[in-house]
Protein backbone atom coordinates (compact mmCIF):
# COMPACT_ATOMS: atom_id res chain seq x y z
CA UNK A 1 0.00 0.00 0.00
CA UNK A 2 1.40 3.01 -0.74
CA UNK A 3 -1.08 5.18 0.31
CA UNK A 4 -3.80 5.10 3.31
CA UNK A 5 -6.88 7.67 2.30
CA UNK A 6 -9.27 8.61 5.18
CA UNK A 7 -12.69 10.56 4.43
CA UNK A 8 -14.12 12.80 7.70
CA UNK A 9 -17.22 14.07 7.14
CA UNK A 10 -17.31 16.88 8.87
CA UNK A 11 -16.52 19.40 11.90
CA UNK A 12 -18.57 17.25 14.11
CA UNK A 13 -21.00 14.71 13.88
CA UNK A 14 -24.30 16.85 13.25
CA UNK A 15 -22.92 19.74 12.29
CA UNK A 16 -23.95 18.47 8.24
CA UNK A 17 -22.53 17.78 5.46
CA UNK A 18 -23.11 17.58 1.26
CA UNK A 19 -24.82 14.48 0.67
CA UNK A 20 -23.13 14.49 -2.53
CA UNK A 21 -19.62 15.09 -1.12
CA UNK A 22 -20.01 11.72 0.41
CA UNK A 23 -20.85 10.11 -3.09
CA UNK A 24 -17.76 11.74 -4.81
CA UNK A 25 -15.28 10.94 -1.61
CA UNK A 26 -16.78 7.41 -1.24
CA UNK A 27 -15.57 7.17 -5.50
CA UNK A 28 -12.20 8.04 -3.85
CA UNK A 29 -11.96 4.88 -2.38
CA UNK A 30 -11.42 5.97 1.09
CA UNK A 31 -9.98 2.83 3.94
CA UNK A 32 -11.62 4.54 6.71
CA UNK A 33 -14.32 7.17 7.05
CA UNK A 34 -15.67 8.63 10.27
CA UNK A 35 -16.46 11.96 12.12
CA UNK A 36 -14.80 13.29 15.25
CA UNK A 37 -17.71 13.94 17.93
CA UNK A 38 -17.12 17.09 19.60
CA UNK A 39 -14.53 18.05 22.05
CA UNK A 40 -14.36 20.98 25.46
CA UNK A 41 -15.16 23.59 23.01
CA UNK A 42 -18.93 24.51 23.35
CA UNK A 43 -17.99 24.66 26.85
CA UNK A 44 -18.63 22.48 30.85
CA UNK A 45 -22.16 22.19 30.44
CA UNK A 46 -22.59 18.99 27.65
CA UNK A 47 -19.68 17.22 29.70
CA UNK A 48 -21.60 17.73 33.32
CA UNK A 49 -25.08 17.27 32.02
CA UNK A 50 -24.11 14.28 30.12
CA UNK A 51 -25.77 15.75 27.10
CA UNK A 52 -25.04 16.06 23.07
CA UNK A 53 -24.51 19.46 22.23
CA UNK A 54 -25.88 18.82 18.30
CA UNK A 55 -29.36 17.80 17.72
CA UNK A 56 -30.40 13.93 18.18
CA UNK A 57 -31.93 14.77 14.72
CA UNK A 58 -28.82 16.00 13.12
CA UNK A 59 -26.76 13.49 13.88
CA UNK A 60 -28.83 11.12 12.98
CA UNK A 61 -28.86 12.52 9.80
CA UNK A 62 -25.07 12.80 9.30
CA UNK A 63 -24.62 9.29 10.90
CA UNK A 64 -27.25 7.31 8.67
CA UNK A 65 -25.31 8.28 5.21
CA UNK A 66 -21.88 7.06 6.62
CA UNK A 67 -23.30 3.87 8.16
CA UNK A 68 -24.65 3.00 4.85
CA UNK A 69 -21.36 4.34 2.80
CA UNK A 70 -19.16 2.46 5.06
CA UNK A 71 -20.98 -0.81 5.25
CA UNK A 72 -21.74 -1.05 1.28
CA UNK A 73 -18.18 -0.08 1.28
CA UNK A 74 -16.78 -2.79 3.64
CA UNK A 75 -14.42 -0.05 5.31
CA UNK A 76 -14.37 1.19 9.17
CA UNK A 77 -16.84 3.84 10.26
CA UNK A 78 -14.91 5.65 13.94
CA UNK A 79 -16.78 8.35 15.40
CA UNK A 80 -14.24 10.41 17.76
CA UNK A 81 -15.35 11.83 20.95
CA UNK A 82 -18.86 10.44 20.64
CA UNK A 83 -22.01 12.39 21.88
CA UNK A 84 -19.47 15.58 22.15
CA UNK A 85 -18.01 15.36 25.33
CA UNK A 86 -16.88 11.82 25.41
CA UNK A 87 -18.81 10.55 28.65
CA UNK A 88 -20.66 7.22 28.82
CA UNK A 89 -23.75 8.93 28.43
CA UNK A 90 -22.57 10.77 25.73
CA UNK A 91 -20.91 7.31 24.25
CA UNK A 92 -24.74 5.09 24.66
CA UNK A 93 -26.99 7.64 23.35
CA UNK A 94 -24.88 7.26 20.17
CA UNK A 95 -25.02 3.65 20.16
CA UNK A 96 -28.55 3.86 20.59
CA UNK A 97 -28.63 6.19 17.84
CA UNK A 98 -26.39 3.65 15.56
CA UNK A 99 -28.96 0.74 16.64
CA UNK A 100 -31.55 2.14 15.23
CA UNK A 101 -30.12 3.77 11.98
CA UNK A 102 -29.11 -0.31 11.62
CA UNK A 103 -32.40 -1.45 12.49
CA UNK A 104 -34.17 1.02 10.40
CA UNK A 105 -31.95 0.53 7.03
CA UNK A 106 -31.62 -3.43 7.77
CA UNK A 107 -27.60 -2.95 8.16
CA UNK A 108 -25.59 -5.45 10.35
CA UNK A 109 -21.90 -4.81 11.66
CA UNK A 110 -19.63 -5.39 14.55
CA UNK A 111 -19.46 -3.03 16.62
CA UNK A 112 -17.56 -1.73 19.58
CA UNK A 113 -17.91 1.00 22.15
CA UNK A 114 -14.44 2.36 23.81
CA UNK A 115 -15.20 3.84 27.10
CA UNK A 116 -13.51 6.73 28.29
CA UNK A 117 -15.01 7.97 31.95
CA UNK A 118 -13.03 7.22 34.68
CA UNK A 119 -14.20 6.54 38.16
CA UNK A 120 -13.30 8.69 41.11
CA UNK A 121 -12.29 5.51 42.79
CA UNK A 122 -9.91 4.61 40.04
CA UNK A 123 -8.22 8.13 39.91
CA UNK A 124 -8.09 8.64 43.59
CA UNK A 125 -5.61 4.96 43.37
CA UNK A 126 -3.79 7.48 40.96
CA UNK A 127 -3.39 10.34 42.55
CA UNK A 128 -2.40 8.02 45.58
CA UNK A 129 0.55 6.05 43.50
CA UNK A 130 1.46 9.72 42.50
CA UNK A 131 0.58 9.61 38.65
CA UNK A 132 -0.93 12.92 37.99
CA UNK A 133 0.37 16.44 37.27
CA UNK A 134 -1.56 19.52 36.44
CA UNK A 135 -2.07 21.38 33.38
CA UNK A 136 -2.27 24.86 33.01
CA UNK A 137 -2.52 26.74 36.32
CA UNK A 138 -4.55 24.16 38.00
CA UNK A 139 -3.98 22.62 41.69
CA UNK A 140 -2.40 19.42 42.19
CA UNK A 141 -5.19 17.03 41.65
CA UNK A 142 -6.36 15.67 44.86
CA UNK A 143 -9.32 13.02 46.01
CA UNK A 144 -11.43 15.85 47.10
CA UNK A 145 -11.71 17.13 43.88
CA UNK A 146 -12.12 13.69 42.06
CA UNK A 147 -15.11 13.17 44.36
CA UNK A 148 -16.56 16.81 43.68
CA UNK A 149 -16.27 16.31 39.80
CA UNK A 150 -19.52 15.44 38.29
CA UNK A 151 -17.91 13.36 35.21
CA UNK A 152 -14.42 13.00 34.16
CA UNK A 153 -13.37 11.60 31.11
CA UNK A 154 -9.60 10.69 30.08
CA UNK A 155 -8.52 11.43 26.63
CA UNK A 156 -7.36 8.16 24.51
CA UNK A 157 -4.62 7.92 22.23
CA UNK A 158 -4.82 6.02 18.90
CA UNK A 159 -4.21 2.55 20.62
CA UNK A 160 -7.28 1.25 21.92
CA UNK A 161 -8.89 2.68 18.49
CA UNK A 162 -6.02 0.45 16.17
CA UNK A 163 -7.36 -2.26 18.60
CA UNK A 164 -10.78 -2.38 18.51
CA UNK A 165 -9.54 -2.77 14.41
CA UNK A 166 -7.77 -5.75 15.18
CA UNK A 167 -10.86 -6.75 17.20
CA UNK A 168 -12.66 -6.99 14.17
CA UNK A 169 -15.23 -3.98 14.77
CA UNK A 170 -16.58 -2.29 11.85
CA UNK A 171 -18.43 0.53 13.68
CA UNK A 172 -16.44 2.29 16.12
CA UNK A 173 -17.72 4.58 18.97
CA UNK A 174 -14.86 5.84 20.78
CA UNK A 175 -15.39 7.64 24.11
CA UNK A 176 -12.93 11.11 24.70
CA UNK A 177 -10.68 10.69 22.13
CA UNK A 178 -7.91 13.26 21.10
CA UNK A 179 -8.56 14.71 18.32
CA UNK A 180 -6.55 13.33 15.74
CA UNK A 181 -6.43 10.11 17.57
CA UNK A 182 -9.35 8.85 15.43
CA UNK A 183 -7.56 8.69 12.45
CA UNK A 184 -3.52 8.64 13.23
CA UNK A 185 -4.64 5.28 14.73
CA UNK A 186 -5.90 3.43 11.95
CA UNK A 187 -3.08 4.91 9.25
CA UNK A 188 -0.37 3.84 11.79
CA UNK A 189 -1.64 0.56 12.21
CA UNK A 190 -1.94 0.13 8.42
CA UNK A 191 2.19 0.47 8.65
CA UNK A 192 2.06 4.06 7.72
CA UNK A 193 4.59 6.42 9.53
CA UNK A 194 3.45 8.03 13.12
CA UNK A 195 4.40 11.94 11.49
CA UNK A 196 2.33 12.04 8.48
CA UNK A 197 -1.13 10.09 10.32
CA UNK A 198 -1.10 12.49 13.03
CA UNK A 199 -0.56 15.39 10.80
CA UNK A 200 -3.44 13.60 8.47
CA UNK A 201 -5.75 13.64 11.99
CA UNK A 202 -5.12 16.89 12.78
CA UNK A 203 -6.08 17.74 9.02
CA UNK A 204 -9.21 15.48 9.14
CA UNK A 205 -10.59 16.63 12.63
CA UNK A 206 -12.78 19.41 11.89
CA UNK A 207 -13.92 18.29 8.31
CA UNK A 208 -13.45 20.93 5.37
CA UNK A 209 -11.93 23.93 7.94
CA UNK A 210 -8.78 23.42 5.53
CA UNK A 211 -10.55 24.64 2.49
CA UNK A 212 -11.86 27.76 0.88
CA UNK A 213 -14.87 28.33 1.14
CA UNK A 214 -14.97 26.79 5.14
CA UNK A 215 -17.87 25.15 6.08
CA UNK A 216 -18.98 21.95 7.61
CA UNK A 217 -18.25 19.28 4.70
CA UNK A 218 -16.06 16.16 4.15
CA UNK A 219 -12.52 16.32 3.48
CA UNK A 220 -10.34 13.60 2.27
CA UNK A 221 -6.49 12.91 3.35
CA UNK A 222 -3.81 10.62 1.52
CA UNK A 223 -1.11 9.40 4.18
CA UNK A 224 1.86 8.57 1.94
CA UNK A 225 5.33 7.83 3.19
CA UNK A 226 5.97 11.22 4.30
CA UNK A 227 3.57 13.56 3.46
CA UNK A 228 0.08 14.33 3.43
CA UNK A 229 -2.18 15.52 0.66
CA UNK A 230 -5.55 17.70 1.67
CA UNK A 231 -8.30 17.72 -0.92
CA UNK A 232 -11.73 18.44 -0.19
CA UNK A 233 -14.50 16.22 -2.39
CA UNK A 234 -17.04 18.93 -2.81
CA UNK A 235 -16.01 20.54 -5.96
CA UNK A 236 -17.74 24.21 -4.46
CA UNK A 237 -14.19 23.92 -2.62
CA UNK A 238 -10.35 24.07 -2.68
CA UNK A 239 -7.82 23.33 0.09
CA UNK A 240 -5.31 26.18 -0.54
CA UNK A 241 -1.67 26.37 0.97
CA UNK A 242 -3.33 29.80 3.55
CA UNK A 243 -6.20 27.58 4.39
CA UNK A 244 -4.34 24.63 5.07
CA UNK A 245 -1.48 26.71 7.00
CA UNK A 246 -4.45 28.62 8.34
CA UNK A 247 -6.23 25.07 9.88
CA UNK A 248 -2.38 23.87 11.50
CA UNK A 249 -2.85 26.81 13.52
CA UNK A 250 -6.42 25.91 15.14
CA UNK A 251 -7.01 25.45 18.82
CA UNK A 252 -3.49 25.13 19.83
CA UNK A 253 -1.12 27.37 22.11
CA UNK A 254 2.04 26.45 19.69
CA UNK A 255 1.98 26.25 16.00
CA UNK A 256 4.86 24.08 15.68
CA UNK A 257 4.26 21.64 18.99
CA UNK A 258 1.33 19.55 19.44
CA UNK A 259 1.65 17.34 22.46
CA UNK A 260 -0.48 14.04 21.76
CA UNK A 261 -0.76 10.55 24.15
CA UNK A 262 2.26 9.30 22.82
CA UNK A 263 4.78 11.90 21.66
CA UNK A 264 5.07 15.38 19.65
CA UNK A 265 4.12 16.35 16.77
CA UNK A 266 6.83 19.23 15.18
CA UNK A 267 5.28 21.15 12.57
CA UNK A 268 8.00 24.07 12.35
CA UNK A 269 9.80 22.53 8.84
CA UNK A 270 5.97 22.08 7.38
CA UNK A 271 6.34 22.79 3.93
CA UNK A 272 2.47 23.95 2.06
CA UNK A 273 2.32 23.22 -1.49
CA UNK A 274 -0.29 23.79 -3.88
CA UNK A 275 -0.19 20.46 -6.30
CA UNK A 276 -2.95 21.84 -8.06
CA UNK A 277 -5.97 24.54 -7.46
CA UNK A 278 -7.77 21.82 -5.04
CA UNK A 279 -5.31 20.16 -3.31
CA UNK A 280 -2.68 20.76 -0.92
CA UNK A 281 0.87 18.68 -0.20
CA UNK A 282 1.99 19.02 3.68
CA UNK A 283 5.78 17.46 4.20
CA UNK A 284 8.23 17.63 7.20
CA UNK A 285 6.82 16.71 9.92
CA UNK A 286 8.27 14.91 12.47
CA UNK A 287 6.88 12.70 15.41
CA UNK A 288 8.96 12.01 18.60
CA UNK A 289 8.02 9.50 20.81
CA UNK A 290 7.45 10.57 24.65
CA UNK A 291 9.30 9.18 27.33
CA UNK A 292 6.26 8.51 29.24
CA UNK A 293 2.88 7.99 27.89
CA UNK A 294 0.56 10.56 29.43
CA UNK A 295 -3.58 10.41 29.11
CA UNK A 296 -5.17 14.15 29.51
CA UNK A 297 -8.31 14.11 32.29
CA UNK A 298 -11.50 16.02 31.63
CA UNK A 299 -13.43 16.83 34.65
CA UNK A 300 -16.68 19.36 35.84
CA UNK A 301 -18.27 20.70 38.70
CA UNK A 302 -21.69 21.55 39.35
CA UNK A 303 -21.08 24.92 40.58
CA UNK A 304 -25.35 26.18 41.42
CA UNK A 305 -28.16 26.81 39.22
CA UNK A 306 -28.55 29.77 36.53
CA UNK A 307 -31.17 31.47 35.42
CA UNK A 308 -31.40 34.64 32.51
CA UNK A 309 -33.00 37.06 31.45
CA UNK A 310 -32.99 39.34 28.06
CA UNK A 311 -33.77 42.75 27.28
CA UNK A 312 -32.50 46.11 25.88
CA UNK A 313 -32.94 49.76 26.18
CA UNK A 314 -33.70 52.28 23.20
CA UNK A 315 -33.20 55.56 25.79
CA UNK A 316 -30.67 57.65 25.08
CA UNK A 317 -31.36 59.02 29.10
CA UNK A 318 -30.41 55.64 30.18
CA UNK A 319 -28.01 54.26 27.70
CA UNK A 320 -25.98 58.37 28.83
CA UNK A 321 -25.49 56.75 32.64
CA UNK A 322 -25.83 53.00 32.16
CA UNK A 323 -23.02 52.31 34.47
CA UNK A 324 -24.37 53.87 37.61
CA UNK A 325 -28.22 52.82 36.61
CA UNK A 326 -26.63 49.34 36.90
CA UNK A 327 -25.07 49.83 40.01
CA UNK A 328 -28.40 51.26 41.45
CA UNK A 329 -30.12 47.98 39.97
CA UNK A 330 -27.42 46.34 41.79
CA UNK A 331 -27.96 48.03 45.06
CA UNK A 332 -31.90 47.77 44.97
CA UNK A 333 -31.81 44.16 43.67
CA UNK A 334 -29.52 43.45 47.16
CA UNK A 335 -31.84 45.12 49.01
CA UNK A 336 -35.35 43.35 48.04
CA UNK A 337 -33.37 39.82 48.11
CA UNK A 338 -32.53 40.08 51.37
CA UNK A 339 -35.86 41.24 52.17
CA UNK A 340 -37.54 37.77 50.88
CA UNK A 341 -34.44 35.67 52.77
CA UNK A 342 -31.95 35.48 49.91
CA UNK A 343 -28.58 36.91 51.76
CA UNK A 344 -25.75 37.81 48.81
CA UNK A 345 -23.88 34.64 49.61
CA UNK A 346 -26.62 32.91 48.40
CA UNK A 347 -26.05 34.20 45.08
CA UNK A 348 -24.41 35.91 42.27
CA UNK A 349 -25.53 38.49 39.55
CA UNK A 350 -23.79 39.64 36.30
CA UNK A 351 -25.56 42.05 34.06
CA UNK A 352 -23.94 41.67 30.50
CA UNK A 353 -24.30 44.88 28.36
CA UNK A 354 -24.01 43.69 24.62
CA UNK A 355 -22.88 47.69 23.04
CA UNK A 356 -20.34 48.45 25.43
CA UNK A 357 -18.34 45.34 26.71
CA UNK A 358 -20.41 42.17 26.07
CA UNK A 359 -18.05 40.73 23.52
CA UNK A 360 -14.96 41.19 25.85
CA UNK A 361 -14.89 42.78 29.15
CA UNK A 362 -11.95 43.22 31.04
CA UNK A 363 -10.08 42.74 27.64
CA UNK A 364 -12.23 45.41 26.05
CA UNK A 365 -10.18 48.59 24.37
CA UNK A 366 -12.98 50.30 23.18
CA UNK A 367 -14.67 52.59 26.83
CA UNK A 368 -16.92 54.92 24.56
CA UNK A 369 -20.41 54.05 23.94
CA UNK A 370 -21.59 54.86 20.44
CA UNK A 371 -24.82 52.79 20.17
CA UNK A 372 -28.33 54.02 20.36
CA UNK A 373 -29.41 50.59 22.05
CA UNK A 374 -27.80 48.26 24.08
CA UNK A 375 -29.03 44.84 25.42
CA UNK A 376 -28.58 43.06 28.45
CA UNK A 377 -28.20 39.78 29.40
CA UNK A 378 -29.31 40.05 33.26
CA UNK A 379 -27.85 36.10 34.97
CA UNK A 380 -28.04 35.09 38.13
CA UNK A 381 -25.92 32.09 39.25
CA UNK A 382 -27.86 30.91 42.79
CA UNK A 383 -27.13 28.09 45.32
CA UNK A 384 -30.10 26.18 44.14
CA UNK A 385 -32.96 26.80 40.89
CA UNK A 386 -35.60 28.70 43.34
CA UNK A 387 -33.05 31.15 44.34
CA UNK A 388 -31.40 31.76 41.00
CA UNK A 389 -35.25 32.08 39.39
CA UNK A 390 -35.87 34.47 42.68
CA UNK A 391 -33.36 36.76 42.33
CA UNK A 392 -33.53 37.15 38.80
CA UNK A 393 -37.76 38.01 38.76
CA UNK A 394 -36.40 40.80 40.91
CA UNK A 395 -33.22 41.85 39.16
CA UNK A 396 -35.90 41.70 35.71
CA UNK A 397 -38.42 44.07 37.65
CA UNK A 398 -36.06 46.22 39.00
CA UNK A 399 -34.31 46.62 35.48
CA UNK A 400 -37.73 47.60 33.77
CA UNK A 401 -38.51 50.07 36.64
CA UNK A 402 -36.12 51.02 38.75
CA UNK A 403 -35.86 55.45 38.65
CA UNK A 404 -32.96 57.45 37.37
CA UNK A 405 -32.16 60.70 37.11
CA UNK A 406 -33.58 62.60 34.12
CA UNK A 407 -36.10 59.69 33.04
CA UNK A 408 -38.66 60.35 31.07
CA UNK A 409 -39.60 56.43 30.03
CA UNK A 410 -41.81 56.78 33.21
CA UNK A 411 -43.74 52.89 32.47
CA UNK A 412 -40.71 51.05 31.96
CA UNK A 413 -36.76 51.15 30.82
CA UNK A 414 -36.38 47.99 28.99
CA UNK A 415 -37.99 46.24 25.85
CA UNK A 416 -38.26 42.18 26.90
CA UNK A 417 -38.75 40.60 23.47
CA UNK A 418 -39.81 37.37 25.09
CA UNK A 419 -42.78 35.96 27.10
CA UNK A 420 -41.98 34.49 29.69
CA UNK A 421 -38.99 36.81 30.12
CA UNK A 422 -37.07 34.41 32.64
CA UNK A 423 -35.12 31.59 31.21
CA UNK A 424 -34.10 28.58 33.35
CA UNK A 425 -30.75 27.24 32.38
CA UNK A 426 -30.88 24.67 35.33
CA UNK A 427 -27.05 23.51 37.07
CA UNK A 428 -24.11 25.35 35.97
CA UNK A 429 -20.81 23.33 35.59
CA UNK A 430 -17.28 24.27 35.48
CA UNK A 431 -13.99 22.75 34.06
CA UNK A 432 -12.35 21.45 37.78
CA UNK A 433 -10.05 19.00 36.45
CA UNK A 434 -7.52 19.03 33.68
CA UNK A 435 -4.64 17.12 34.65
CA UNK A 436 -2.76 14.49 32.86
CA UNK A 437 -1.82 10.77 34.32
CA UNK A 438 0.25 8.77 33.36
CA UNK A 439 -1.43 5.18 32.89
CA UNK A 440 0.02 1.56 32.93
CA UNK A 441 -0.06 1.42 29.32
CA UNK A 442 -2.08 3.46 26.48
CA UNK A 443 -5.61 0.78 26.65
CA UNK A 444 -6.10 0.25 30.58
CA UNK A 445 -8.15 3.33 31.20
CA UNK A 446 -10.18 2.73 27.80
CA UNK A 447 -12.07 -0.56 28.27
CA UNK A 448 -13.60 -2.34 24.52
CA UNK A 449 -16.86 -3.74 24.68
CA UNK A 450 -18.03 -5.39 20.96
CA UNK A 451 -21.41 -6.03 20.12
CA UNK A 452 -23.09 -7.55 17.05
CA UNK A 453 -25.28 -4.95 15.50
CA UNK B 1 2.05 52.52 8.67
CA UNK B 2 -0.76 49.69 7.66
CA UNK B 3 -3.26 48.19 9.73
CA UNK B 4 -3.30 44.28 10.28
CA UNK B 5 -6.74 44.30 9.01
CA UNK B 6 -5.21 45.94 5.57
CA UNK B 7 -2.62 43.82 4.84
CA UNK B 8 -3.43 40.62 7.03
CA UNK B 9 -5.30 37.59 5.09
CA UNK B 10 -6.63 36.22 8.31
CA UNK B 11 -6.99 37.30 11.81
CA UNK B 12 -8.65 34.90 14.17
CA UNK B 13 -8.92 34.26 18.13
CA UNK B 14 -10.13 30.53 19.29
CA UNK B 15 -9.63 28.44 22.27
CA UNK B 16 -6.91 26.51 23.21
CA UNK B 17 -8.29 24.29 25.90
CA UNK B 18 -10.55 25.83 28.21
CA UNK B 19 -8.12 27.81 30.17
CA UNK B 20 -6.09 29.63 27.54
CA UNK B 21 -6.60 31.92 24.56
CA UNK B 22 -4.82 31.73 21.13
CA UNK B 23 -4.99 34.42 18.72
CA UNK B 24 -3.73 34.11 14.99
CA UNK B 25 -2.13 36.18 12.29
CA UNK B 26 -1.64 35.05 8.57
CA UNK B 27 -0.17 36.30 5.80
CA UNK B 28 -0.86 34.83 1.72
CA UNK B 29 2.17 37.01 0.59
CA UNK B 30 5.14 35.46 2.23
CA UNK B 31 7.51 38.35 1.42
CA UNK B 32 5.10 40.25 2.95
CA UNK B 33 5.26 38.57 6.14
CA UNK B 34 8.60 38.64 6.22
CA UNK B 35 8.47 42.34 6.06
CA UNK B 36 6.19 42.16 9.27
CA UNK B 37 8.31 39.80 11.04
CA UNK B 38 11.12 42.34 10.40
CA UNK B 39 9.40 45.36 11.46
CA UNK B 40 9.14 43.56 15.49
CA UNK B 41 5.73 44.97 16.19
CA UNK B 42 4.36 42.17 16.50
CA UNK B 43 5.87 40.47 19.71
CA UNK B 44 4.47 38.57 23.30
CA UNK B 45 4.91 42.40 24.63
CA UNK B 46 2.39 44.17 22.32
CA UNK B 47 0.15 41.16 22.86
CA UNK B 48 0.38 41.98 26.89
CA UNK B 49 -0.32 45.05 26.55
CA UNK B 50 -3.31 44.49 24.16
CA UNK B 51 -4.72 41.99 26.60
CA UNK B 52 -3.96 42.89 29.83
CA UNK B 53 -1.85 39.72 30.77
CA UNK B 54 1.92 39.87 31.92
CA UNK B 55 3.86 39.02 29.06
CA UNK B 56 5.43 35.72 30.63
CA UNK B 57 2.06 34.73 30.43
CA UNK B 58 1.75 35.13 26.81
CA UNK B 59 3.63 32.20 24.54
CA UNK B 60 4.20 33.84 20.96
CA UNK B 61 5.44 32.00 18.43
CA UNK B 62 5.70 33.06 14.60
CA UNK B 63 5.94 30.30 12.46
CA UNK B 64 7.33 31.54 9.06
CA UNK B 65 6.46 28.20 7.03
CA UNK B 66 3.05 29.34 7.45
CA UNK B 67 3.40 33.19 7.12
CA UNK B 68 1.74 32.95 10.76
CA UNK B 69 2.22 34.83 14.08
CA UNK B 70 0.30 32.93 17.07
CA UNK B 71 0.30 33.89 20.35
CA UNK B 72 -1.71 32.41 23.16
CA UNK B 73 -2.67 33.87 26.32
CA UNK B 74 -4.33 32.99 29.30
CA UNK B 75 -7.97 33.99 29.56
CA UNK B 76 -9.73 36.15 31.76
CA UNK B 77 -12.34 34.03 33.04
CA UNK B 78 -12.07 29.99 31.89
CA UNK B 79 -14.38 28.68 29.27
CA UNK B 80 -17.86 28.55 30.07
CA UNK B 81 -17.50 29.31 34.12
CA UNK B 82 -19.61 32.23 35.72
CA UNK B 83 -18.96 35.60 33.92
CA UNK B 84 -17.25 34.20 30.68
CA UNK B 85 -18.36 36.37 27.61
CA UNK B 86 -16.99 34.33 24.61
CA UNK B 87 -17.33 30.57 25.31
CA UNK B 88 -15.37 29.48 22.00
CA UNK B 89 -13.21 32.33 22.34
CA UNK B 90 -13.68 33.28 18.83
CA UNK B 91 -14.32 37.13 19.03
CA UNK B 92 -11.51 38.47 20.98
CA UNK B 93 -8.69 39.34 17.73
CA UNK B 94 -10.58 42.60 17.38
CA UNK B 95 -7.64 45.17 19.00
CA UNK B 96 -5.28 42.97 16.78
CA UNK B 97 -6.74 44.41 13.91
CA UNK B 98 -6.29 48.17 14.44
CA UNK B 99 -2.87 47.49 15.13
CA UNK B 100 -0.49 49.65 12.51
CA UNK B 101 2.59 48.16 11.28
CA UNK B 102 5.65 50.81 9.74
CA UNK B 103 5.46 49.49 6.58
CA UNK B 104 6.76 51.90 4.40
CA UNK B 105 7.18 50.75 0.71
CA UNK B 106 3.62 49.02 0.88
CA UNK B 107 2.73 48.07 -2.55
Amino acid sequence: MNEYRMLSTSGILGYGYAEESLKIGMSWEPHVIGCDGGSTDPGPYYLGAGKSFCSRLSVKRDLRLMLIAAVAAKIPCIIGTSGGAGGEPHLQDTATLVREIAREEGLSFRMALIHSEQSAESLIERINAGATRPLAKMKPLDAATVKRATRIVGMMGPEPIARALDGGAQVILAGRSSDPAQWAGPAIRAGFNPAPSWYAGKMLECGAEPTVPKEPDNIFLRVRDDHIICEPPNPIRRSTPLAVANFALHENSSPIHHTEPGGLLDTSECVFEAINDRAVKVSGMTWTPAKTYTIKLEGVEEAGFRAISICGTRDPVLIGQVDSYLETHRAKVAAKAASFGVPPTDYTMLVRTYGKDGVMAGWEPVKEITSHELGFVIEVLGKTQDIANAVLAMARTSMLHADFPGRLCKEGNMAFPYSPSDIELGAMYRFSVFHVVTPKDPYEMFPIEYETV
Amino acid sequence: MARIRDIAQICKSKNAGPFMVTIDVLFEDHDLYRRVKATGVLNAALFAKLYGVAEQDVLFTPYDTAAAFKATLPRLVPAGDFGDTDVYGAQQHAPLLDVDIPLNDLR
